[in-house]
């Protein structure tokens, strides 16, 4: 079952002299269960790409469709809540809030989900545990490592009960081994709970960990194979 | 809704040097003003208690037209009736009847004009209080045929206690006025004008001096505060009729209190000129955090969380450092007003001499009303509130990419 399917995707910025086609033609599916990376050289558009499919940013043509929404025509509050429900993030820099501890900042968004708090507590504890953290459950974002809160974004990108997960390059600031680390949490989150991860990386090593890899180059597909 | 104010609460935390020295300056505007506001009201409220308690009463009676005209022929017909339809208003604590005139006083070679007041001894000290200032002699017995003048008027006229006064005037419709009476007190008046002027003798002496038998310029009435004055005054002016002119503290002290008026709305300006300072240094605070967070605003509002929902949140923001300088505004000047309200001022040198000057007791003091105080809150409130728009306008043009790129 396909969970996103993108038509036809095109990105143009011209505040510019020259207008930059920094999407140009993409289309796309993804199934329900995918691990899979984008990869490009720099400027060849992934980060374009992934906000445009989770509705952060507006595609000049063509269609982005998430199980039957257009979320691409959807208006700011509405395109807001369905974030919310569908689309979990994790950015490169973490981007915890840094007055939260690691349990509050997974619990933020069944905060604002309206979920009960028997509900909360549960999960976060369940997702806290299951990237290896349960013992810095109430730590704030500056008394862990980069590794760790990547691992805590992780965990707040799941605790929505997302459709799938988008990660913008989220090992780039990492070292080696966190970013082996995290690779495993998401790959185990992957195969035992069938979570769906899209990420983009520069990082051969994460390349070699994916199933499917996508490789743009000026804004298009100039490869997709599964593994 | 809680975790969103306490996100906000420990948000205004994170640079917790510049969030006080914000709060600071709101606190420092909030005890100043307070004390202003609080020496103000309470010069007010003493002002007010001065003119109501030494000279008008809160409800005065006259015959129709003598405020704009006071003479002699101007004087209402005290009968009984007109006494018990006053006494038997309802709210009506105390009243006490005037006749005054003007005269000359001649001692040996001087000659004077004098105010002669005709009052009841005991009923117009019961408001007064002129016994209590009595300096030298003693105050008017019942049924005493002597005077109690005013000690500049003592000093002018080189008068003593058991000395003679005489009076010369004009009497009731031409007629002349003349008698001889012995000094028995020198009474120390506050207003150095009234001090140099004043007579004070039985009022049915000075009915028979100015051969107005059953005639007083005035009937002066108290209640029990200002608020208890317009029932009292409405039921008074109903039941007397057009012959008599009934007034209140307000009219009668109309200078005064459009002075009273004039000097609040410029403290208001000067308040207000001082929270626009402060407004703008909470802005400024505004402003940088707003700035510093823009990508975590971004991130907020790319995870889920509605633009709506986050401007709230600074709002709070706002709100709450205005909040914590004004508590702890308030808290600190409650105890320092609460001391001066009952340690006033004494004022000495210029400032002091010109409140004798006018009459008035020369101390500053400070007035407790609650509107001291929550008039600060509300005004920093409000200011937090306009404040706050601007991360409401940032926030709603907020783009995500932008932000996540910051
Ligand atoms: N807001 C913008 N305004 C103008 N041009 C932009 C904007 N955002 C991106 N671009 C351009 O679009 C193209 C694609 O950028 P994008 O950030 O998507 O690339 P990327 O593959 O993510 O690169 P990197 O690997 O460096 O992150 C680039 O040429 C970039 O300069
Ligand atoms: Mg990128």
């Amino acid at each position: 079952m396909n969970i996103i399917e993108i038509t036809d995707l095109h990105k143009v910025y011209d505040q510019e002299a020259v207008p930059v086609w920094a999407v140009n033609g993409i289309t796309l599916s993804f199934e329900v269960g995918e691990f899979a990376a984008i990869v490009g050289p720099s400027g060849s558009g992934k980060t374009t790409l992934l906000n445009i499919i989770g509705g952060l940013d507006d595609p000049t043509k063509g269609n982005v469709v998430i199980d039957g929404v257009t979320i691409n025509k959807l208006g700011g509050r509405q395109r807001t809540d369905f974030r919310m429900k569908n689309i979990g993030f994790v950015f490169q820099a973490y981007n915890l809030i840094p007055v939260f501890t690691a349990r509050e900042n997974v619990e933020f968004i069944m905060h604002l989900q309206g979920k009960n708090k028997n509900e909360r507590d549960k999960r976060t504890k369940e997702l806290l545990e299951a990237v290896g953290l349960a013992d810095r459950i109430d730590s704030r974002p500056n008394k862990l490592s980069g590794g760790q809160q990547q691992r805590v974004a992780v965990a707040r990108a799941l605790a929505s009960k997302p459709k799938f997960i988008l990660a913008d390059e989220p090992t780039a600031n990492l070292d080696s081994k966190s970013t082996e680390n995290l690779l495993d949490i998401m790959e185990k989150l992957n195969r035992n709970e069938n979570i769906t991860f899209i990420f983009s990386t520069h990082d051969q090593r994460v390349v070699n960990k994916a199933r499917r890899v996508i490789t743009i180059e000026d804004g298009a597909v100039v490869s997709d194979i599964r593994k | 809704m809680f975790e969103h104010i306490s996100l906000a609460w420990r948000n205004i935390w994170r640079n917790k040097r510049r969030t006080l020295i914000t709060t600071a300056s709101i606190f420092f505007g909030v005890v100043l003003s307070a004390f202003m506001t609080s020496m103000q009201e309470g010069s007010y409220e003493q002002y007010i208690k001065t003119v109501v308690n030494f000279y008008s009463g809160y409800i005065q009676i006259h015959k129709a037209g003598y405020w704009d005209d006071k003479v002699i022929n101007n004087t209402l017909v005290y009968t009984p009736e007109v006494e018990r339809t006053i006494r038997q208003t309802s709210g009506v604590t105390m009243l006490t009847p005037r006749l005054e005139n003007f005269a000359l006083a001649s001692s040996e070679e001087i000659t004077k004009g004098v105010l002669v007041l005709g009052i009841d001894p005991q009923k117009e000290d019961s408001i007064t209080r002129i016994s209590k200032k009595i300096i030298y002699g003693n105050y008017l017995r019942p049924n005493d045929n002597g005077v109690v003048i005013g000690s500049g008027l003592a000093g002018f006229m080189k008068l003593n206690v058991g000395d003679t006064l005489v009076l010369i005037g004009q009497g009731f419709h031409g007629s002349s006025a003349a008698g001889k009476y012995p000094v028995r007190g020198i009474v120390k008046q506050p207003s150095p004008e009234l001090d140099r002027t004043v007579v004070y003798m039985l009022v049915a002496q000075c009915q028979e001096l100015f051969s107005a038998s059953g005639r007083l310029t005035s009937v002066v009435i108290m209640v029990t505060d200002k608020d208890a004055v317009p029932p009292v005054f409405q039921s008074l002016k109903k039941s007397l009729g057009k012959d008599f002119e009934v007034m209140d503290w307000q009219e009668m002290n109309r200078i005064l209190l459009k002075q009273i008026e004039s000097d609040r709305a410029q403290g208001v300006i000067t308040k207000g000129i001082l929270y626009v300072i402060i407004g703008f240094g909470i802005l400024g605070t505004i402003m940088m955090m707003v700035a510093e967070r823009k990508k975590e605003m971004g991130v907020l509002v790319a995870i889920g969380m509605q633009k709506s929902k986050l401007a709230s949140v600074l709002v709070f923001e706002t709100i709450f450092i205005g909040m914590v300088g004004v508590i702890a505004g308030i808290v600190a000047s409650i105890p320092v007003i609460w001391y001066f309200m009952f340690h006033p001022i004494l004022m000495t040198g210029q400032a002091g001499e010109m409140m004798l000057e006018m009459g008035f007791d020369p101390y500053l003091s400070f007035s407790i009303m609650p509107s001291v105080f929550y008039n600060q809150a509300l005004t920093v409130f409000i200011f937090t509130l306009i404040i706050g728009l601007y991360p409401v306008f940032i926030i709603s043009r907020l783009k995500i990419i932008k932000a996540l790129r910051n």
